[in-house]
């Protein structure tokens, strides 16, 4: 691979640095070279290369495989399903999360039912560009786990890191369920590794990316980011936070929060969607009904504001939780 | 791409329009006495869940049955009976979804005209109206990405589908992509109790086509010779390469929209006017013409016997035990273990 491939390379031509956003590209990449089954559905994706680049230069190496499509989310959809009926993988690459909403029937009623309904596999991956960065204002940051995780049928992955971006979307590819990969915007450009990763976190795992023994903080995505950094801001305190980095919101994995939990006694779920259900809900009810008794303060959940998303960088930075308002939300459970 | 009307017929081989006409005979009085029956069964309280029948569309949907072969994909809709059974859809597997047999390829999970056998290339609808037309193309992409050369799709939607985004959207898709993609839209004049000039303000629903630079042929959907004739020719341009097709019969549904409906609301100089027929009566009377009275009275008695036997041999067959569902069925994946666990 060469600078085509928008990678940077150092002076003697190694790679220096690869972003989140080079990791979904290579990712799918390597999909297109080893599986012939596999092809890119989207608007823009084809010569221009994605609204956000994701596909960079792979309409040209893979002919006919990375394919532009109309402005119909349904269709898009629905055209996946009977290509994965038929065989194929497709990966749906949708402009942004929010505009989803309009695939969402033939991805919850379609695709989510294939498997149970006919006994045959629905191997495709929705990928959706999610989550807020400043300017982007209510339609173009949502996040829709919550929506998707909420029917039987679908994985849900959310990738915290390059690593993850780029090991996860290969598991999804080849995974024979529909994958919504809810990758980060926001961590597109910043987020940087010095390769891409030799080795995999098992699939459907959580993750301890930090280990702490006064409290466990329990998040997923970009979220992840700030919880260290609120971790980092409370060791001046003298408290360790455990930080919990989900990967996948859907399936659960509850083993690993629980055993968390019984080393620390105190949980935050933490999650950049709005507050009403939703991944960290589904943390808490799981930890207080099967948990409770390893709990020595009421759970607690910090999510966005229940508005839409706002516009201007000043509102949005108090619209969602922030390394601030993490670490004040988990003085208030360890201080109870 | 000119909207055409069913033109003459071409001359063929009278071999090959006479075979093609059993099957479509057989398929129109198959699926007549077998939904008759499906009636009576919900009527005696045998069958749990709606029954929506396609009484008075056994042509037009039957001749998009005819149509294709070993290889295509169909996906059907509410009143697909005749199409279904033409196709090959064996008429247990219809009983089966109606009666939540355990062995039919919905194994009670899913119910009436919501099955299908992606083995067979019959592809199970969703309820969602309009849905299947980008679903069925996405499996003509797949089929041209894989090089398999010479497939045709066709689906079936009714006046109403035609208002969906989905509808819209999915034919667009098929029409940029110029797949070999066959949609009939059966105008019977309702959707549910909606008259169709409060579903869409265009004259007729084939005046669409060049606005979504496909062919566009019209059909009287009550006489079975037309709509033989139209959904062959229309099957072998999409396969020969002239992208797709939408095929527009008019007719009227001959019962309420589903058992539960008596349809009161449907007009009555309707049910005079031409649209009324019963394509079954005239199918009738098209063999008569031909001489072949002896023939339509044969098929009739070989469908009555087949639906007795399959309704007899479904009867007896194991109903799904929840205690042997597989509750975790929803992934293949090893998820199944993660979430089992909670
Ligand atoms: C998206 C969607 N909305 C509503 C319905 C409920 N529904 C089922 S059948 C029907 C009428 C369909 O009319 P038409 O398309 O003309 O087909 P017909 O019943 O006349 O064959 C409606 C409204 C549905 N299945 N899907
Ligand atoms: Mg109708």
């Amino acid at each position: 691979m060469g600078d085509a491939d928008g990678f940077r390379y150092g002076g003697l031509g190694f790679l220096v640095s690869v972003t989140y956003l080079d990791a979904i590209r290579s990712a799918q990449e390597k999909a297109l070279q080893d599986d012939p089954t596999v092809f890119i559905y989207g608007q823009d994706v084809g010569a221009f290369g994605g609204a956000f680049k994701a596909t960079k230069n792979l309409a040209k190496r893979y002919p006919g495989r990375v394919i532009d499509s109309p402005i119909s989310e349904d269709a898009m959809v629905g055209m996946a399903v009977g290509a994965a009926m038929e065989g194929m993988r497709p990966i749906v690459e949708m402009q942004f999360a929010d505009f989803s909403t309009v695939g969402l029937n033939q991805m919850l009623n379609h695709a989510a039912t294939t498997f149970w309904r006919t006994g045959k596999p629905c191997p495709m991956v929705l990928r959706l560009p999610s989550g807020g960065t400043p300017g982007s204002g209510p339609f173009h940051s949502q996040s829709m786990e919550t929506i998707y995780s909420h029917y039987p049928g679908i994985v849900v992955m959310t990738p915290a890191t390059v690593d993850d971006a780029y090991t996860m979307l290969l598991e999804a590819i080849a995974m024979p369920d529909p994958v919504v990969f809810c990758e980060h915007k926001l961590l597109y450009y910043h987020l940087k590794a010095d390769a891409l990763p030799k080795s995999a976190v098992p699939a459907f795992r959580a993750q301890v990316v930090r280990p702490g023994r006064d409290i466990t903080c329990v998040t997923y995505s970009a979220m992840v980011h700030e919880a260290v950094a609120a971790a980092q801001e409370l060791v001046g305190e003298g408290y360790e936070v455990e930080v919990v980095d989900l990967r996948t919101v859907k399936p659960l994995d509850t083993d690993t929060i629980l055993a968390s939990v019984a080393r620390t006694g105190r949980l935050l779920a933490v999650g950049e969607s709005w507050p009403w259900g939703g991944a960290s809900a589904e943390v808490v009810a799981r930890v207080a009904s099967e948990g409770f008794e390893l709990l020595d303060a009421p759970p607690k959940r910090l999510n966005a504001k229940d508005t839409p998303i706002p516009y201007h960088p000043n509102l949005w930075a108090a619209h969602r939780p922030t390394a601030v308002r993490i670490a004040a939300a988990l003085r208030e459970v360890l201080r109870y | 791409m000119a909207t055409r009307t069913a033109g003459a017929v071409a001359p063929r081989s009278e071999q090959e329009l006479l075979l093609r006409g059993e099957r479509l005979g057989r398929a129109m009085i198959r699926a007549r006495l077998l939904e008759e029956k499906l009636g009576s069964l919900y009527r005696a309280g045998r069958i749990v869940g709606g029954v929506y029948l396609g009484r008075g569309q056994e042509a037009l949907s039957g001749a998009g049955g005819v149509a294709l072969r070993k290889g295509d994909v169909f996906a059907p809709l509410i009143r697909d009976m005749a199409g279904r059974l033409a196709f090959g859809e064996p008429m247990e597997d219809a009983l089966r979804a109606y009666l939540g047999s355990r062995l039919g390829p919905m194994k009670g999970r899913d119910g009436n005209i919501h099955r299908g056998d992606l083995s067979r290339g019959i592809l199970p609808m969703i309820s969602h109206l309009g849905a299947m037309v980008s679903t069925v193309s996405g499996v003509l992409m797949a089929k041209r990405m894989k090089k398999e050369r010479g497939g045709v799709g066709l689906t079936c939607v009714g006046d109403g589908a035609t208002s969906t985004g989905s509808f819209h959207e999915g034919l667009n898709l098929a029409a940029v992509e110029r797949l070999p993609l066959v949609v009939v839209v059966a105008d019977n004049g309702y959707a549910y109790s909606t008259p169709r000039e409060r579903q869409f303000a265009c004259v007729d629903l084939v005046d669409r086509a060049k606005g979504y630079g496909v062919a566009g042929v019209a059909v009287d959907g009550t006489d079975p010779i037309a709509c033989g004739e139209v959904l062959h020719r229309a099957v072998e341009r999409a396969r020969r390469g002239e992208g797709p097709q939408l095929v527009v019969g008019t007719l009227l549904r001959l019962c309420g929209h589903g058992e539960h409906d008596d349809g009161l609301y449907i007009d009555s100089t309707m049910k005079s006017s031409g649209r009324g027929r019963d394509c079954m009566q005239v199918m009738g009377d098209q063999m008569k013409k031909m001489g072949r009275e002896k023939d339509w009275l044969s098929w009739r008695e070989d469908a009555f016997r087949e639906v007795e036997e399959a309704v007899a041999k479904v009867s007896a067959e194991p109903v799904p035990d929840p205690f042997e569902e597989d509750w975790w069925a929803t992934q293949m994946g090893s998820g199944t273990e993660v979430l089992g666990s909670s």
